[in-house]
């Protein structure tokens, strides 16, 4: 074998591949990013297609507020990223609170939205197509907002424990690719129900 | 590099006692073990739906036949289609691809060996929930008990009013639940594949196998989303009273058929692909020549997993979409055939010249070849919609997709089962059983399905639970029904072979096909870790360089 070893061309530069957290990641984000599109798609195909209302024109307004609240979230999660890897552990947890909070009131908004449709409008996932794409598409987001805001909050517990440093920050960034995803989606949930739907 | 491994202490492990052994399979993580039990999964299961066929062709060896009832009849089929491809043939093509990729590309084990048994086992219990609803959507009110609403469940026949009591529902969350476990494996294998690779495996030095199973985890997680989005909907229609697939309330039927069929059609290549992976790894070593035209192959791979996207409507020519969208589907339908074919040109194009042995491995995808071409003909014939118009929803159909699933991928899959059962098993099977099998099969494939493609082009629509004599079709269905008791018989001798030869087998050695990926230079079977240490390669062929070291495949990559 060693005579092998001698007539082998020089090794080539260091192996280096890709970090199998990000890689699989971006591959449920693909998985997720095509979930979406049907729910969109179906949402699309059947704006102004419900035989009775209320109609989203009548009962839908843009809840820009929250929407920023959101995606400024994005920013912060980033600027957290950044002080951990940058070893700075309490600047971090303020920056991980605050996205946190965000996510959290984004949560409270679309909560509240829901509870003026069905106990104002009378607007239930029942009542027409409208209702049906509506609860099905936003609340599709809110699932992943909640289940984003589930993974946040475990970090944030262990942050506080002290058993969250400086070396995890590969696997914090995955978490936070995930919560851009959400972010994102909300971009186009937004365009969709609250831009062209109405 | 390091061909030799320390010796997997296999005698200790036997002769603990059974509830420790359970436990250890229970709780594995290995993807070995997972590979395995994902393939005894899908074989217990391919004998279930087996059985299934069997006496759905029972039923209809002769016109007004009493041996089903039209209800049993429903859910018989139902419940072939759906256990076959669910959980026959892609539980054990993730088996294969699960045992095999990190053999292949020199790891230790796949990317995510947690998130590898999350997915089993949910692929598991979706397929435990679809046999459940014959015990729980029993007794309840409304009819039935098993699914019977075809494996596409076209709406409105999914709907509550349509479809009483719970049988749906089992149908909707078997496949929603083994559906996430397929998204978890398929994104476990994408990060295997790109992440995990030894030393000097570049891209471009993969195996074809872990290639073409990188494209099949690619479409896996591009198009079973959309069936678990179609099957959410239908849950929100059935349980919390939703409108998607409600066209009383303006809702849709066309549009569950476009989401099952984005799914659907992609499916078919997310089968074939693995398929393909096989015949691309026996063929060479049994032709004794590298493959032919290893990039065009690649090409022509991740060519197939692009068009494969945009073909889904030609299942739904028959609906009236319009020219535009037809003459659409019917190009891009046909262009996937174009990459299909140059596969089929390659490896024909690698045995030319070759020094063929015909061991069983062979054998099963010699046939392929041959089958896979007619099969991919009869699709060409019903890519032209007007042809579709004529022959859509017959046994013409029938006979198409059972051609590719049984020629095409069921085929090469045993053909995979004789080439690695010596690595899995580390006995070598039995060369005459395997013979016996293999004809066995192909004349009962031939007798099934050469002549059922006949009363469909006469006329015999897909689903009927009997028919009239004297319409042409008697004779044809006589002898469709006889070439099934030959499978059987095939698929008995397979599962014997397999059996005798795990316990009296002869053992296999580490290389019995004087092989040249990874797999072959460990033990058989591997140890848990695979490798003692980890290899290097310089070429696609890192055994071919290591047997040859005068004249080693690098000097010419």
């Amino acid at each position: 074998m060693n005579a092998i070893s001698t007539t082998m061309p020089p090794p080539e530069l260091e192996w280096k591949l890709p970090a199998r957290g990000r890689a699989g990641m971006y591959a449920l984000i693909a998985a997720e990013a095509a979930i979406f599109t049907i729910f969109v798609v179906a949402y699309l195909f059947y704006i102004d297609k419900s035989l009775s209302g209320p109609m989203p024109r009548d009962v839908l307004s843009s809840p820009i507020f929250y929407t920023v609240c959101l995606l400024s979230s994005s920013l912060t999660i980033h600027f957290a990223v950044k002080s951990l890897r940058g070893g700075n552990l309490r600047t971090f947890r303020a920056w991980w609170l605050l996205t946190i909070t965000l996510g959290a009131i984004f949560l409270y908004g679309t909560a509240s939205e829901w509870h003026r449709l069905i106990y104002t409008d009378g607007l239930t996932i029942s009542t027409n197509l409208f209702g049906t794409t509506y609860y099905s598409l936003v609340g599709l987001h809110g699932f992943h907002v909640i289940v984003g805001l589930l993974g946040l909050i475990t970090v944030m517990a262990f942050t506080l424990v002290g058993v969250v440093t400086q070396e995890h920050t590969e696997r914090i960034e995955v978490l936070s690719l995930y919560w851009h995803f959400v972010d994102a989606v909300w971009v186009v949930v937004f365009t969709v129900v609250y831009v062209i739907g109405r | 590099m390091s061909t030799e491994s320390i010796a997997w202490p296999s005698t200790t492990a036997e002769s603990r006692p059974f509830i420790d052994q359970l436990h250890e399979w229970v709780t594995t993580v290995d993807h070995k073990r997972l590979g395995i039990l994902y393939i005894a999964y899908a074989l217990v299961f391919l004998l279930i739906g087996g059985i299934e066929a069997t006496v759905i062709r029972i039923q209809l060896i002769r016109p007004h036949n009493n041996f089903l009832s039209p209800q049993v009849f429903n859910r018989m089929f139902t419940m072939h289609g759906t256990t076959m491809i669910f959980f026959v043939v892609m539980p054990v093509l993730f088996g294969f691809a699960n045992y095999l990729i990190p053999l292949m590309i020199g790891a230790r084990d796949m990317a995510f060996p947690r998130l590898n048994a999350f997915s089993f086992w949910l692929t598991c219990f979706g397929g435990l929930l679809l046999y459940f609803s014959l015990v729980g959507a029993n007794g309840l009110y409304g009819a039935g008990n098993a699914p019977d609403v075809g494996w596409f469940a076209y709406a409105p026949l999914t709907s509550q009013t349509f479809s009483l009591g719970h049988s749906t529902d089992f149908w909707t969350l078997a496949l929603l639940v083994s559906g996430f476990g397929s998204i978890g494996t398929a994104i476990n294998i994408v990060a295997t594949i790109l992440c995990m690779r030894c030393p000097g495996m570049t891209l471009a030095k993969m195996p074809l196998f872990a290639w073409l199973n990188l494209v099949m985890a690619g479409l896996v997680i591009l198009a079973v989303s959309p069936l678990t989005a179609a099957q959410i909907m239908l849950l929100v229609d059935r349980y919390l009273g939703g409108h998607f697939f409600d066209t009383q309330a303006g809702g849709s039927a066309v549009i569950w058929m476009h989401f099952f069929w984005i799914f659907g059609h992609p499916e078919v290549y997310i089968l074939v692909l693995p398929a393909f992976a096989f015949a691309s790894e026996i063929i060479p070593v049994f032709s004794r020549k590298p493959i032919f035209g290893y990039p065009v192959m690649v090409g022509a791979t991740v060519a197939i997993g692009f068009i494969s996207m945009s073909v889904w409507a030609h299942h739904m020519f028959t609906v009236g979409m319009g020219a535009n969208v037809n003459t659409f589907f019917v190009i891009s339908t046909m262009a996937i055939a174009v990459p299909t074919g140059i596969k089929i040109f390659n490896w024909l194009a690698t045995m030319w010249g070759g020094k063929i042995e015909f061991k069983t491995p062979m054998l099963f995808c010699i046939a392929f070849l041959f089958q896979f071409l007619v099969a991919g003909l009869t699709g060409v014939m019903m890519s032209a919609a007007p042809f579709d118009w004529q022959l859509g929803n017959s046994y013409f159909v029938v006979a198409h997709f059972h051609y590719v699933i049984v020629g095409g991928i069921l085929f090469t899959l045993f053909g995979a089962f004789y080439y690695w059962f010596p690595k899995m098993s580390g006995k070598m099977y039995s060369e005459a059983l395997g013979k016996l099998h293999f004809w066995l099969f192909l004349i009962g494939f031939h007798l099934t399905f050469d002549f059922m493609h006949i009363p469909g082009l006469l006329g015999m629509p897909r689903r009927i639970y009997t028919y009239e004599p004297g319409r042409g079709w008697d004779t044809w269905n006589l002898i469709v029904t006889v070439g099934v008791f030959f499978q059987a018989a095939g698929i008995l001798v397979f599962l014997g072979n397999l059996i005798w030869s795990y316990y009296r087998g002869e053992g296999a050695g580490n290389d019995p096909w004087d092989a040249w990926t990874l797999e072959w230079s460990t033990n058989s079977p591997p140890p848990a870790y695979n490798f003692a240490s980890i290899p290097e390669v310089r070429s696609r062929r890192p055994l071919w360089d290591l047997k040859h070291t005068d004249d080693p495949d690098w000097k010419y990559e």
